[in-house]
Parts: C-alpha cells; sequence; structure tokens
C-alpha cells in the first residue's frame, strides 16, 4: 500500500517535472526541475531495490551534471526571450512525433502483455546472490566480469574530461603570469636590497 | 500491486516528453541537451526496472555505463557551446553552419 503510494507520487512527479523542464521559459528554471526529476528518479529506483544507482543518480545528475548545466545557462549572457520564437511554430510538427512515438511505445508494451512478444529469460548468472547488499552484489559483479567494460568507462570518461578542458582552455594576452624559469634563475645580488645608511654617509650601489 | 507494466509506462513518458522538448526548444541547445538528459534518463529507470524486476542484475551495471555517456555527452556539449558562444555571441543553432569544410 505504502509502497503503491510512494511509487504513484514518484512516478507523477517526475513526469510533472520532466515537461516542465522542457516548456520553462527560463532555462535556470528548466535546469532547476531536472534536478527535482531526477530525485524523484532516484526515489523510484529506491523502491524496486536499485539504491545504489539511486544515489549514483543523485551524485552525478544532481552534483556534477546539474550544476554544470546551470553553470553555463548563467555563464552565457543569452536573451532567452528570442530564443522561444520558434516555440508555437514547432509544437505541432512536435506533437505529432510525440504521438507516433508514443503510439509506437504503447503497441510494444501491448504485444508484450498479450505475449506475442517474449522477453528474454534470466539465467540466474548474475542475480543478487543471498545475504548481500544492491552495493556489494554490483561491485562483485563490476570487478570480476564487466572489469573490462568499467575501465572502458573510466576511458570515456577521461576523454570527455580532456577534450572539454582542450575544447574551452584559451590563452590569453597581456596577463601577467607566473615565469617559472625565471623565479628559479633568480639570484640574491639581483634582488632588490633593504638598506639601512646613518646619516651622512650615502650609500654605495 | 505495482508492476513491471508502471514503469515501462513511466519511463515510455518521460522518454516522449524528452523528444517532445528537443522538438519544442529547437533554437535552446541548452534546453535540447537536457532533454537529451531527460530521454537518458528514461531509459535508465527502464533498464533498472526490469533488472530488478527480473532479478539480474546486469541492467543495473548497463544503468552505470549509460550514466557515464551521459556525464562526458553533457561535458563535452557545454564545451562545444561555450567556444559556440564565445566566437559567436549566440547560441541559436537554427544556422549553424560554421562547420561546413
Amino acid at each position: 500500500m505504502i509502497q503503491a503510494f510512494a511509487f504513484y507520487l514518484f512516478a507523477s512527479l517526475v513526469i510533472a517535472s520532466g515537461a516542465i523542464t522542457i516548456l520553462a521559459r527560463n532555462p535556470v528554471h528548466s535546469v532547476l526541475w531536472l534536478i527535482l526529476a531526477f530525485f524523484n528518479a532516484a526515489g523510484l529506483m529506491v523502491l524496486v531495490g536499485a539504491e545504489f544507482i539511486a544515489m549514483l543518480l543523485v551524485i552525478v545528475y544532481v552534483g556534477a551534471v546539474a550544476v554544470l548545466f546551470l553553470f553555463v545557462v548563467m555563464m552565457l549572457d543569452i536573451d532567452f526571450s528570442e530564443m522561444r520564437a520558434g516555440f508555437i511554430k514547432n509544437a505541432p510538427l512536435g506533437l505529432m512525433i510525440a504521438a507516433v512515438l508514443l503510439a509506437e511505445l504503447v503497441l510494444g508494451v501491448g504485444a508484450w502483455n498479450s505475449g506475442a512478444l517474449q522477453l528474454g529469460v534470466a539465467d540466474g548468472a548474475s542475480a543478487t546472490p543471498e545475504g548481500l547488499s544492491n552495493t556489494a552484489a554490483i561491485g562483485a559483479l563490476l570487478y570480476t566480469r564487466y572489469l573490462f567494460l568499467f575501465e572502458a568507462a573510466g576511458i570515456v570518461l577521461l576523454v570527455a574530461m580532456i577534450g572539454a578542458i582542450v575544447l574551452t582552455h584559451r590563452q590569453r594576452e597581456g596577463t601577467r603570469g607566473q615565469n617559472v624559469g625565471r623565479q628559479i634563475a633568480r639570484r640574491p645580488e639581483e634582488a632588490t636590497v633593504n638598506v639601512k645608511p646613518a646619516v651622512g654617509q650615502g650609500v654605495t650601489l | 500491486m505495482i508492476g513491471i507494466e508502471h514503469y515501462v509506462v513511466v519511463s515510455s513518458i518521460l522518454f516522449v516528453l524528452g523528444v517532445l522538448g528537443i522538438f519544442l526548444n529547437r533554437k535552446n541547445v541548452i534546453v535540447i541537451l537536457m532533454a537529451i538528459e531527460l530521454i537518458l534518463l528514461a531509459v535508465n529507470i527502464n533498464l533498472v526496472a526490469f533488472s530488478a524486476f527480473l532479478h539480474d542484475l546486469v541492467g543495473q551495471i548497463f544503468a552505470m555505463f549509460v550514466l557515464t555517456v551521459a556525464a562526458g555527452e553533457a561535458a563535452i556539449g557545454l564545451a562545444i557551446l561555450v567556444i559556440y558562444f564565445r566566437g559567436r555571441g549566440t547560441i541559436a543553432v537554427d544556422d549553424v553552419n560554421r562547420m561546413k569544410g
């Protein structure tokens, strides 16, 4: 009972916030609604017992991706009202394609429901072992059978990181950066010294 | 009782919302990227739900890889957006023709 209530709460909230994400006038609001959608999707995943992926979703999406979006939206100085000029014009085509897509999905689910479509049956080779938490079971599978895929995912992230840095890095003219070579080559003789001459003596340089 | 059909319906609606978002905000690349994130989220919900109801953990591991690709895609997409804005002063993608050879 409480599970059904929680499911309908999370499901309605994730759909509502997803709809507002694509309809909001201000992209900053879009990002915030997207964050709400991610939180509720994480709730949906907790409900089926996939707590590791749920927490990963909150950490990676809300903590990193959504904040990245927020940074970019606020950093770029864009006239967003002009951006929405084609909104009404594009609406009929978009709604039509969305309706076709939804009909296809409904057809697919209906075909599966009526038994015309057979889903693959799990062979039990990667079922959660008894007495192991979700996180431990995923770790046990990920670091053995899927080790190379896991490392490939790491390479994907590395390439994405290097790509993003290379794309956005720029060398600016006229800045006074630190010159390490000059700093190290510096000798005491060429440094400025503080002298305290007696009165009437003068200083020798 | 909540079955797999409920999850499939939710993720289908979310997927369609993401596709609709791409068409509605054709000019605004930032919202298009967010709509792609919505699509990937729908796929993830689907993978995790099937994984849980079939008692097979591979779906959850695959959802993790989808998450990885989504994070990389968002980073690269926003980086391209930033340099595009730097050169153009706008992010209207209606007339993106800088990349022609």
